[in-house]
């Protein structure tokens, strides 16, 4: 059992999630409630990570992550640091593939706010900020909770474009799903089994927990 | 109006709610998981690119230099293509210890390394044979070419895995061995591509695979210990000399390692798993 590995992938996933949870609320509300030119788009490029192969975004990524490609060049000037090879080039990578994940539900959650019961906040002169955590959240958590969820598991699972940008190096870009197939080449099945089994395990409690919350909202709401 | 909120359920409670209350628990833990700090302690073992046939000897190498130094060397492995091409991007790679020397001597000519680096084995291939492969030839002695010919040329041959020669060295002494045998066209299409040696090692023993060209050291390897190896003659291939380069960014850990494989104890680990030595350096 690779501990650092396990811990990598928790930490990249934890980030990702929180990353994901402004990012996605402002962008789950804007695609619920509002039209505009380009809306149809937006949604389409924010899915597209969905069906992509992983080695699609990786080959992209890889080129952005190049040191002389401006994405590169703009975080080195920031940071001084480099994407590539870097847990901060890794989150990034896991946060553009991870957005359907994390905008779908929520977007769902969003929509199923009556337009009603939005209107009343803003007559009884609630702030936009206070309609969102007095109102809209408060109705929306299944959603939000299953996107971070589905967002959290994703990230723990992701392997291609976590292999092509990140290279399966210790404890900076192996992660735990990295590690089960290094582990596998180098005919270390018992470990490989031991890491397959939590990943197994964790991803099951996972998605059944999605269920479980999804079953709650179902019977209080209709 | 209000009333359409009130009467709306789920809004009803003012206090915390329980939902409330989950939400905030799994953002917090979230926030715990993110900003807990990474595992890296200071001062960890160097970080070594290894190419893939070194799997089985590299591991036991790290372990014995681990035992003597309290060192533990991070070891990634790979086709040397690939990791040459890693180190080329900027991978943060100390030590390059390669399956051929020009893949050292293209990083060297880039820029990337802080020497020409040294050879420290010389590798071979093998003809391996899974556990009831029909293609087995009986046990000879002596000529092993002749019982590679009758493996490679016998029907039950339907697929032969080997490592992929654009980026394994191994991989590429198996095309010339094919081509020395002038098999290469007719083998072409039931061949199995291994990303690197270990790979096709774990194409070997599938079950669906008849044979395998693979580096002597993997099929030395115990889980291989169920088939049957033929060595191949060193002159139907252009010679494995296997050569390590410091790159860029070698700390003193890395140094230390790199010594450490041309001393006794790595040379004693090599020799075992099946590679060929260069002159000991005093």
């Amino acid at each position: 059992m690779d501990f650092d590995a396990l811990a990598l992938s928790l930490r990249l996933a934890a980030c990702t999630a929180l990353v994901l949870l402004p990012v996605g609320i402002a962008t789950a509300r804007l695609l619920a409630w509002s039209r505009f030119r380009g809306r149809g788009l937006l949604e389409a490029a924010l899915t597209v990570p969905l069906v992509l192969p992983p080695t699609v975004l990786g080959y992209y990524l890889l080129s952005g992550f190049d040191a002389a490609a401006p994405p590169a060049r703009l975080w080195h000037a920031l940071t001084g640091g480099s994407l590539s090879f870097s847990f901060a080039g890794l989150l990034l990578a896991s946060v553009i593939a991870n957005l359907p994940f994390a905008v779908l539900p929520m977007q769902r959650a969003f929509e199923g706010i009556a337009r009603n019961v939005r209107e009343a906040a803003w007559c009884s002169g609630l702030s936009a900020w206070r309609t969102l955590l007095a109102i809209e959240l408060p109705l929306a958590w299944p959603g939000v909770l299953s996107a971070m969820v589905l967002t959290f598991a994703h990230t723990m699972g992701e392997f291609g474009v976590v292999l092509m940008v990140g290279g399966n190096i210790p404890e900076e870009t192996r992660t735990l799903s990295i590690a089960i197939y290094d582990r596998t080449q180098a005919f270390d099945d018992r470990a490989a089994g031991i890491m397959s089994a939590v990943l197994l395990g964790f991803s099951f409690a996972v998605v059944w927990s999605v269920y479980l919350l999804d079953a709650r909202t179902r019977g209080r709401h209709g | 109006m209000l009333g359409a909120v009130a009467a709306t359920p789920s809004l009803t409670p003012r206090r915390p709610s329980r939902r409330a209350a989950a939400v905030t628990l799994a953002t917090g833990l979230l926030a715990t998981l993110a900003l807990a700090p990474s595992s890296v302690p200071a001062g960890v073992g160097p970080l070594v690119a290894v190419a893939a046939n070194l799997t089985t000897a590299a591991e036991a190498i790290a372990r014995a230099f681990e035992a003597d130094t309290g060192i533990a060397p991070r070891l990634s492995f790979g086709s040397s293509g690939n990791l040459a091409r890693l180190v080329m991007r900027g991978a943060p790679y100390e030590l390059f210890l390669s399956a051929d020397e020009d893949f050292p001597r293209r990083l060297q000519a880039a820029g990337h390394t802080l020497d020409e680096g040294v050879r420290y084995a010389t590798g071979a291939l093998a003809l391996y044979l899974p556990p009831g492969s029909p293609v087995a030839p009986p046990p000879v002695s002596g000529d092993s070419g002749a019982a590679i010919t009758t493996a490679l040329t016998h029907p039950g041959l339907r697929r032969l895995a080997m490592a992929n020669p654009e980026h394994a060295p191994y991989g590429r002494a198996a095309r010339e061995t094919l081509e020395h045998l002038k098999l290469w066209r007719a083998l072409e299409n039931r061949l199995v591509l291994g990303e690197n040696v270990a790979q096709s090692a774990r194409f070997a023993l599938t079950g669906d695979v008849q044979a395998a060209l693979l580096p002597l050291a993997l099929a030395l390897a115990p889980e291989l210990s169920g088939g049957r190896h033929v060595d191949v003659p060193g002159h139907w291939h252009a010679p494995l000399h296997q050569r390590m380069v410091l790159l860029k960014g070698a700390g003193a850990a890395a140094r230390r390692f790199h010594d450490y494989m041309l001393g006794p104890v790595a040379r004693a680990i090599l020799a075992r798993h099946g590679y060929g030595l260069p002159p000991a350096r005093d």
